[in-house]
């Protein structure tokens, strides 16, 4: 046995032939000592490779339950109109819900500051990294915009994720509450070439929907191909432009925060 | 392009195991719900390995198909595309019980 092998449980096979005629705890070296390599070992390591984010996502988690927080992760495909329906949300909650926003932007800072003004806090993650920047937040990144919010003064944190169908998908961040907002203009397919996506979210704000009349959308079809691959989804059709469905959205909000606070009284604010 | 990102995290990972031995092969096992492409996994792992401890080590991926129970009739049934639907009575009370995977399962590592 090499001198770094583990004896704590996990276990291991080896993939060659040799003696173990030693006992273990002495340092012993096999095959030949020229350095060329005799056999492999197989070690079991059986380790999520998501544990990590898991981890820090459960840190973020607990941060927000202590300061009664709800937070939304809030995803879609780039151009869905996320930005636009949080400014409307924004103006609907204001004097309702303190609400703080951690804006994912893999480059520049447009997003955030189409959310000043509004009387939220606003909290910009760039995902940018070298390599032509993330396509997603993850807990570690989340966790890197909390100090820059006042959490203990907010009911309501929505994490606005990179615009990407794909990779936000696997990250839990800690949040409450998967949403996501998706365009009619993307075609009614999308729930079937996007399944981990659109399983993943609780609730879907089907959006634009002031270009229905535009469009030869059918709106039947995708309510077929969301439920069969989520058949409890929420929606709500909105338009961030007419304003359509978004009070009921904010109200959903309200109530969802409500409800969190009533199950565990000991996280409503003093 | 979370490929990138991930080969960091196993990169981590498989560190810790290989405790400063030379590793060879990194067996992962990946169900197909999760949003991983197989090869341009690899081809990060190239990326990421270069000019590290890992350089040289390559990663050896086992595939495992998406499978659903359903809850109302016990039916078990491996999936074809992303239908989460029974294939026998036609319920969506369905759970996935497969294909959710994403671990390190072993390493090869050289002898010492």
């Amino acid at each position: 046995m090499g001198r770094f092998h583990r004896h704590d449980g996990v276990g291991h096979e080896h993939d060659h032939e040799h003696e173990h005629d030693q006992p273990d705890g002495l340092d012993h070296e096999h095959g030949d000592h020229s350095g060329y390599q005799t056999g492999t070992e197989r070690v079991q390591v059986l380790e999520r490779i998501f544990d990590e984010n898991d981890h820090t996502a459960a840190l973020n988690r607990a941060d927000f339950d202590r300061a009664g927080v709800t937070v939304v992760n809030l995803m879609s495909a780039p151009g869905a109109g996320k930005t636009a329906l949080l400014r409307e949300t924004l103006r609907r909650l204001r004097g309702e819900l303190r609400v703080g926003i951690v804006e994912g932007d893999i480059e520049t800072s447009i997003d955030a500051d189409r959310l000043a003004g509004l009387g939220a806090a606003v909290s910009l993650v760039n995902t940018a990294n070298g390599f032509g920047g993330e396509c997603h937040l993850d807990a570690p990144m989340v966790r890197s915009a909390l100090p820059r919010l006042p959490l203990a003064e907010l009911d309501l944190v929505i994490v606005e994720n990179v615009g990407n169908l794909v990779c936000p998908a696997e990250f839990q961040v800690g949040e409450h509450v998967r949403a996501m907002v998706y365009a009619i203009t993307e075609g009614e397919e999308k729930p079937l070439k996007y399944p981990v996506m659109f399983r993943s979210t609780e609730l879907v704000l089907v959006n634009k929907l002031d270009l229905l009349p535009h469009l030869d959308f059918d709106l039947a079809a995708f309510y077929t191909n969301l439920r069969a691959v989520n058949p409890q989804v929420k929606v709500f059709e909105t338009s961030a432009r007419t304003g359509q469905g978004v009070d009921a959205w904010c109200a959903w909000l309200s109530a969802a925060h409500g409800e969190r606070l009533r199950r565990d009284p000991a996280q409503a604010p003093a | 392009m979370h490929e990138l990102s991930i080969c960091n995290s196993i990169g981590g990972i498989v560190s810790k195991h290989a405790a400063g031995r030379q590793v060879q092969i990194v067996h992962l096992r990946i169900g197909k719900l999760r949003q991983i492409v197989p090869d341009t996994l690899v081809y990060c792992w190239s990326l990421v390995s270069e000019d590290t401890v890992l350089a040289g080590s390559r990663l050896e991926i086992e595939s495992i198909p998406a499978a659903i129970h359903c809850t109302r009739c016990d039916h078990d049934q491996v999936l074809t595309e992303a239908i989460f639907v029974c294939g026998s009575c036609g319920g969506s009370s369905v759970e996935v019980v497969a294909g959710e995977e994403f671990l390190i399962t072993s390493l090869e590592l050289a002898e010492a």
